[in-house]
């Protein structure tokens, strides 16, 4: 039952935070807590409370560290601020606890959905019993698959500089990126950060599912503030709906490509279509798929994206393709 | 049928565990006890059940609660300092508790969690619908509550307005909410065919901005899912709904859609730029690959695979970034297809290696 130790340690530890009017220096908290008084030694006992200390400021606990007594600056102490303590009085009603159940809902399958349910039980707390005669049917869910949404996520609450490598959507080519980040956002099923280039001096719009590495951060907190007018949904979009500027001209076979057709407003059986874009990866992913039923006719850089991503799907089975051959 | 269709024709997969199981961990069960025990010392005498209700856990799980407060307490720990629980008559009694008698506000990640969610929930509703005023009092409410938390809400947004054309929502949306038949005109991407089909709608879905109605479909006599995206046409009939009893009350979030047992097992290697894949069908198993080195993380699942056209397709879209581990002749299948693609094009199966790369490149 290690959990419910753990549980109980916690508890222990917020009440002794709570109790005390002078901040307690850590041999203290050692030995009001029982179950650091377990630890073998200082290192295990250092380790169990700075992990606790976060996971208290996670919760909403206000930790205040300092000293309290001007000649023993050395001395860190801790209590809790039992002022800054209290949930305000909400009056949340029984219409509004139902709303705020869906909202907490809306991270049910990502990596929030812990945070979205204690914030709902500390409200349910306040005593009213929620009413969902009045909602409507849709409950809208999002995810958070990409391994770069939580330190991301973090750094832009924090707005702490990070650093990562990036893979290029049109190139392919990954290069190291320095970013202020300003926010996070979530369109059309994918996550992007929105922030200040560090090294191109301009606001970039990043896909979390093109960050190659891990995320560090490199520096502390950004002080210059996000720009006021930042309209980091308008970017983002702007991004993904790059108005189709170009043509594409596509040979296919018989009646494939059925999604194709439909784009360039062609008939279910011509044999050349031609096709407004703006994306060359992705039409070139969509070309790709039809294998030889398509054939890009122009232009020569789509011909050499789904040529490259031919070729890799090619190498990539290279015991297979000997096989076949 | 590939996992894709039988996922319904959008491929999508809506349901699953969520990814963190609520109430897990030492910190949420903390945050619990610290929600309860305000509200029971204002109820003393209150039902263990009703307690339980209110806190959405069995009544078990309240007494394993209540004997770890009882165990808990100030510094010192003799008996006195210790907080006082008492539940055998069935009825909850606390004393003893008053360092932790007031509820904990709100943490950063929980206020900006609910804040967010409760703007996407705005940007469903159209101004001035039912629920829109509820949505707006509450996101006033909480603003106030969450104090300093609120203040990084911002800088986190969900746009789930963008997946879907706003005509074809709300014509479904209509049908909907009078419970009447849609006639679709749909594309299934994953067969590369545009269908035409009655469907008699059940529920609809928003997941990280992509739009899905799941349906009774009369020409497949079956439960279907639909991205709204790729719906072309939606009309709404005169005749009304039915769907059969047993699944008139199919909604997401219902494990409705379990891989499918019958096909063969296809093993798929991806490297992080298809590791959508494993979220997107559903798979039987998924397992970190150590990479080694430098290299790139792979991702090995196992999927059951009826339709072969539909993962080589898949596999031709991924550039590479999906392998086929077996079945051999799956594999073989796919390099064929890329080498016949290349040929149709005109393109050497390999780039030239001494080739100059840049603009000198001539096409055929």
């Amino acid at each position: 039952m290690a959990a419910a130790e753990r549980t109980e340690r916690l508890l222990n530890l917020v009440i002794a935070l709570l109790s005390t009017r002078r901040r307690l220096r850590k041999d203290q908290i050692r030995q009001a807590v029982p179950q650091y008084a377990a630890a073998a030694t200082d290192e295990a006992f250092d380790r169990m409370f700075e992990r606790d200390k976060e996971e208290l400021r996670d919760l909403g606990v206000p930790l205040v560290t300092g000293s309290d007594e001007a000649w023993f600056e050395d001395e860190v102490g801790y209590r809790v601020d039992r002022d800054a303590w209290e949930l305000p009085a909400v009056d949340v009603t029984p219409a509004e606890l139902a709303v705020l159940g869906l909202a907490s809902r809306v991270w049910q399958q990502a990596s929030l959905a812990g945070p979205a349910s204690r914030a709902l039980v500390k409200l349910r707390a306040l005593g009213v019993e929620p009413d969902e005669s009045s909602l409507v049917g849709v409950e809208p869910r999002v995810r958070t698959t990409e391994p770069a949404f939580g330190p991301l996520y973090a750094a832009t609450r924090d707005r702490a500089p990070v650093a990562f490598r990036y893979r290029t959507g049109a190139t392919g080519v990954t290069a190291r990126r320095r970013v202020e980040p300003w926010a996070i956002t979530s369109c059309y099923g994918r996550w992007y950060l929105v922030g200040h280039d560090l090294d191109r001096e301009a606001p970039r719009v990043f896909r979390l599912d093109r960050v190659a590495s891990s995320v560090t951060r490199t520096g502390r907190p950004a002080t210059a503030p996000v720009p006021e007018d930042l309209d980091a949904r308008a970017l983002v979009r702007g991004r993904t709906e790059q108005p189709a500027e170009r043509t594409a001209r596509v040979r296919l076979a018989g009646r494939a490509g059925a999604g194709l057709r439909l784009r360039a407003g062609a008939a279910p059986d011509a044999g050349v279509v031609d096709l407004p874009f703006a994306d060359v990866d992705e039409l070139a992913a969509e070309v790709a798929a039809l294998g030889a039923d398509a054939v890009v006719l122009e232009p020569p850089d789509l011909r050499d994206a789904v040529a490259a991503g031919l070729r890799a799907v090619l190498a990539a089975h290279d015991d297979a393709a000997a096989v076949a051959s | 049928m590939s996992p894709a269709a039988r996922s319904g024709p959008g491929g999508g997969r809506v349901s699953g565990p969520p990814a963190v199981a609520p109430g897990a961990g030492a910190a949420d069960r903390l945050s619990r006890l610290l929600a309860m025990v305000p509200w029971l010392l204002e109820r003393q005498g209150v039902a263990l059940d009703d307690a339980a209700r209110h806190f959405a856990i069995t009544t078990d799980q309240l007494v394993d609660d209540l004997e770890l407060l009882f165990v808990c307490g100030a510094p010192g720990h003799m008996p006195d300092d210790l907080i006082e629980a008492e539940w055998e008559s069935g009825r909850v009694y606390l004393g003893n508790a008053d360092a932790i008698s007031r509820p904990l506000r709100l943490g950063q990640d929980e206020a900006l969690a609910l804040l967010v969610g409760l703007r996407t929930l705005a940007d469903l509703e159209r101004p001035g619908g039912g629920q829109d005023a509820v949505v707006q009092s509450a996101l006033a409410k909480l603003s106030a509550a969450a104090g300093d938390a609120a203040a990084a809400a911002t800088s986190v947004q969900v746009d789930i307005t963008a997946g879907a054309d706003p005509g074809v929502l709300a014509v479904v949306r209509g049908a909907l909410a009078r419970g009447r038949r849609l006639h679709l005109r749909y594309l299934v991407a994953t067969r590369d065919e545009v269908t035409e089909r009655d469907v008699d709608p059940l529920d609809l879905a928003t997941l990280d901005g992509r739009w899905y109605l799941q349906a009774w479909c009369h020409r497949s006599q079956g439960l279907r899912r639909f991205r709204l995206d790729r719906v072309l046409a939606a009309d709404e009939l005169e005749t009304p709904a039915q769907p059969p009893a047993d699944v008139a009350d199919a909604r997401f979030g219902d494990e409705l859609f379990a891989p499918d047992e019958r096909g063969p097992l296809v093993v798929l290697d991806l490297a992080p730029a298809a590791r959508w894949v494993a979220e997107s069908v559903p798979v039987e198993d998924v397992a970190e690959l150590d990479a080694g080195g430098d290299g790139e993380p792979v991702l090995r699942v196992r999927l059951r695979v009826v339709d072969d056209a539909w993962l080589r397709r898949l596999v031709l879209r991924l550039g590479g970034a999906a392998r086929v581990v077996s079945p051999p002749a799956l594999a073989a299948e796919v390099a064929a297809a890329a080498r016949a693609a290349l040929a149709a094009a005109g393109e050497a199966p390999a780039a030239a290696r001494e080739a100059p790369a840049g603009p000198a490149r001539v096409d055929p």
